[in-house]
């Protein structure tokens, strides 16, 4: 195969193949491809603004008192960081980026089952998104809250809090139609053979978060319309004057909250599942296993809402089920570490870039998930509820978990689309730093909520000053790493070395289609004869 | 002519069926109604939703077809109604032992 | 695989019930709620209950039953190929929905006459679960008619189409799916009535 360096690829696929150019042939698309990078470059955007707002909070707490920014700024900064990571990029980005580029080809299909459903939850994402963006320009400011909105102060505060939420509310409506376009698609639209047995992992992965974003994300609906009614019509439902229970608001977020990061955090394990096989030239170890702990995690996950509560006044018999519960969830994530790490062994490993993020995956959510067992347990979490170790604790799972899996999906994942690769090395320095300067900025985090260090403080007692500087300098190596990776991956997708229909010598059915897709996905509709991770069945050596 | 509805037998209920199915709903309306208003008290909240079990039911089961479903439809739906028990139960580990 | 992408009658309908399970969650945060507080407050829950409009609420839980009869029946019509009745039955179900609006409209009018309405100064001034109880009502309520207005577009749409002829006996999922929608908003108004007007 020659290996030419020309700037556009002149096969024909879903990038032109409809005779359509021009953007509005991208965003009234229904192809899952299209509005797959509809969502990408939507939810990556964010990330990157967010990003720039998570540098800056850094800045402000590189050393004691006012560095950048004032008190009132600094809460409207780590609220909108939070926002737009969580409802503008996590939760939108996993189902909707690779759950559309990858999950009908994995399955066979020609496309999802509700084509035009998917366009308008995209559309929704978008108008939910700028919404969002509107509420922090006008009215009375961001809101100051935090992200979680809690009474009594969300319903009080002077700033644009029911604009916010109403835009978070919209983007939920997107979520929760995704959830049900992908659980329909799955059920009907898999190719001949393609048995719930045979299906690619991350399909399971997807598949289970589609159910929590249907049945948790109208809980968050209502909450948001709640404060919404609370701020405008004075309903008293949460305002103990009038006879209503804050708690209930906690209780009512995280119903929904809690398992929405296992929308966040299950198709990275997906993702996982689908790498570690194909670097280590091995089929996963306990695939039924792995399937089920997926289902297994999005159902026990929806019980433990509770351990965001240890110290809110519930009840004690409420903290005592709500912990208990919080280390049987444990057990599924678990199960799949030993799946990943069994298949691993006396499996020919190659380290390049996508499996060096799985590895790390590995780590980092062990890492994140024991210290939110540190959490779970009720009499520790009276100690560091709401101080700096559960920000450490989110960020080892959310960042060094699922977003760490998702740049080893775009590593993974884009060439197929773009017909084109990244360079390696500068790929693994930039994986190299961010492991570093991750390490540096969340652990220290840790520390410092262990030594007493409250979250969302915008000052701090000069004791907590020294480890607060070393974790504002892991940040900048952190980001250097990110911009490197974004820079070689970018370009060399664009203008990197074209890329044949299966570099990586995978056996799911998005490596038997031309590279990039065609729209139609598949020529003829595929017959499945043997498993995703069936090397030898798929006849690669 | 897309094979839409008809390349399966789907189960056509009857008027006669539906209009029994009215006059239930409607006579159960009239004793929920009528236990109310000679059960004063909140002992009869029970009561009256058990009732109103009974009126969804029927909906589900005759109105909306699910007598005639697969097995996978009534297995979601047990299991959305589940999750939704346990959202409501679940909180009241907390609101009734405080 | 080209050509356009067959119609999957399993698939719409699958698709729709996990749709109304949505909404089964959505108003179940509410009946949550109801739960919590009917346990902390039930004898000002009862008092409350007692000012509600037993009649005007009877009248209207036997008015939406009768609009998913007819919603029903239109299934059955339409399956039998009886476009007329089919569309007379649509028209019905709309109209149903119509007089349900309308009769709400008179019970909050005179509700609202009577100062209850949230954060109405008569229930700042009264005991709290009073209160609590008319928040609720309002909220739940409201967010219900919200969708009889809704599903009353929905089946006025569905209507314009079978007297069309783009539903028919051989594709007719969207009326179906049309009245799976409607018959939603009759169940969650069997669990509103006894819930509110039967607190008594």
């Amino acid at each position: 195969m020659t290996s030419t360096n020309q700037t556009t690829p002149p096969i024909s696929s879903f990038w032109n193949d409809t005779g359509k150019t021009g953007i509005t042939s991208w965003i009234f698309s229904t192809d899952h491809k299209r509005i797959g990078f509809l969502y990408f470059y939507s939810v990556f955007s964010f990330f990157l603004i967010a990003v720039a707002l998570g540098v800056l909070l850094r800045i402000e707490l590189i050393a004691p008192g006012r560095t950048i920014m004032g008190p009132q700024t600094y809460n409207a900064v780590f609220t909108v960081h939070g926002v737009l990571m969580i409802f503008l990029f996590i939760i939108p980005g996993f189902p909707g980026a690779f759950g559309n580029l990858v999950m009908p080809l994995q399955i066979g299909a020609r496309d999802v089952a509700f084509p035009r459903l998917n366009l308008f939850s995209w559309w929704l994402y978008i108008f939910g998104a700028g919404i969002i963006i509107a509420s922090l320009f006008t009215g009375g400011g961001p809101p100051d809250t935090g992200w979680t909105f809690y009474v009594p102060f969300a319903e009080r505060t002077t700033t644009n809090v029911s604009l916010a939420v109403f835009g978070v509310f919209t983007v939920g409506f997107s979520s929760i139609l995704t959830g049900l376009n992908f659980v329909t698609t799955i059920h009907r639209l898999r190719a001949p053979g393609m048995t719930w047995g045979r299906l690619p992992l991350f399909v399971w992965s997807i598949y289970a978060t589609a159910w929590i974003q249907v049945l948790a994300t109208p809980i968050l609906g209502i909450t948001l319309a709640l404060i919404i009614a609370e701020r405008f019509l004075g309903t008293g439902l949460f305002d103990p004057a009038r006879g209503g229970d804050p708690l209930m608001y906690q209780h009512l977020f995280w119903i929904y909250s809690h398992p929405a990061v296992y929308i966040m955090i299950l198709p990275g394990m997906g993702i996982i599942s689908e790498i570690i096989p194909v670097f280590a030239r091995k089929p996963i170890f306990g695939y039924k296993m792995i399937a089920f702990s997926s289902l297994a995690i999005a159902g026990a996950g929806s019980l433990v809402w509770g351990h965001h509560m240890f110290t809110s006044g519930m009840s004690d018999t409420a903290i005592l089920v709500f912990s208990f519960l919080t280390f049987v969830v444990a057990i599924p994530s678990a199960i799949k570490v030993f799946n990943w790490v069994s298949t691993l062994y006396l499996g020919s490993i190659s380290l390049e870039v996508p499996m060096l993020f799985s590895l790390s995956f590995i780590l980092l959510f062990s890492i994140g998930g024991l210290s939110g067992l540190i959490l779970g347990a009720a009499a520790t979490d009276i100690h560091v509820h709401d101080t700096m170790f559960v920000v450490g604790h989110f960020h080892y799972v959310i960042f060094g978990g699922a977003v760490f899996a998702l740049f080893g999906a775009m590593h993974y994942w884009l060439p197929k689309f773009y017909g084109r690769r990244y360079a390696e090395k500068p790929a693994v320095i930039a994986w190299a730093l961010m492991f570093v300067g991750f390490n540096i900025t969340y652990f220290t985090m840790m520390v410092l909520g262990m030594e007493g260090m409250p979250r969302r403080y915008y000052d701090y007692l000069p004791e907590f000053a020294r480890l607060n500087l070393i974790s504002t300098i892991g940040s900048w190596i952190l980001v250097g790493g990110l911009a490197l990776m974004l820079v070689n991956l970018f370009r060399g997708l664009f203008r990197g070395e074209p890329i044949g229909r299966n570099p990586w010598g995978a056996a799911t059915l998005e490596w038997t289609i031309p590279t990039p897709p065609p729209t139609e996905n598949f020529e003829e509709e595929p017959v499945v004869t043997h498993g995703p991770y069936d090397f030898k069945g798929a006849g690669i050596p | 002519m897309t094979e839409g509805n008809s390349e399966h037998a789907t189960h056509i209920i009857s008027y006669g069926k539906l209009a029994s199915v009215w006059l239930a709903l409607l006579f159960l309306t009239w004793l929920t109604v009528r236990v109310a208003r000679h059960n004063v008290g909140i002992g009869h909240v029970w009561g009256s939703l058990t009732i109103a079990v009974v009126k969804a039911g029927l909906v589900i089961a005759f109105f909306m077809h699910m007598k005639y479903e697969g097995r996978l439809l009534r297995c979601l739906l047990f299991f959305a109604l589940s999750v939704l028990a346990i959202f409501i139960g679940f909180t009241f580990f907390d609101v009734l032992y405080r | 695989m080209s050509g356009p992408p067959h119609k999957d009658y399993a698939g719409a309908k699958l698709g729709m019930w996990i749709f109304l399970f949505t909404e089964l969650l959505l108003f179940g945060g509410l009946f949550l709620l109801y739960a919590v507080y009917l346990t902390r407050y039930p004898r000002e829950f009862t008092a409350a209950g007692r000012e509600m409009h037993l009649v005007l609420g009877t009248l209207n839980t036997a008015i939406l039953i009768t609009g998913s009869y007819f919603a029903a029946m239109a299934v059955t019509a339409i399956q039998r190929d009886e476009r007329r009745r089919a569309v007379g039955l649509m028209e019905g179900a709309v109209l149903t929905a119509a007089v349900f609006l309308f009769n709400k409209y008179l019970e909050w009018s005179a509700e609202i006459g009577h100062g209850i309405y949230p954060d109405s100064p008569r229930l700042v001034a009264g005991p709290p679960g009073e209160s609590v109880f008319f928040s609720l009502y309002y909220l739940t309520v409201g967010l219900h008619g919200l969708h009889v207005l809704i599903g009353g577009t929905f089946l006025t749409v569905v209507a314009i189409r079978v007297q069309r002829g783009t539903i028919h006996a051989g594709n007719y999922v969207l009326l179906e799916n049309g009245a799976l929608y409607w018959h939603l908003v009759d169940l969650i108004w069997i669990f509103i009535f006894p819930l509110y007007y039967l607190i008594l």
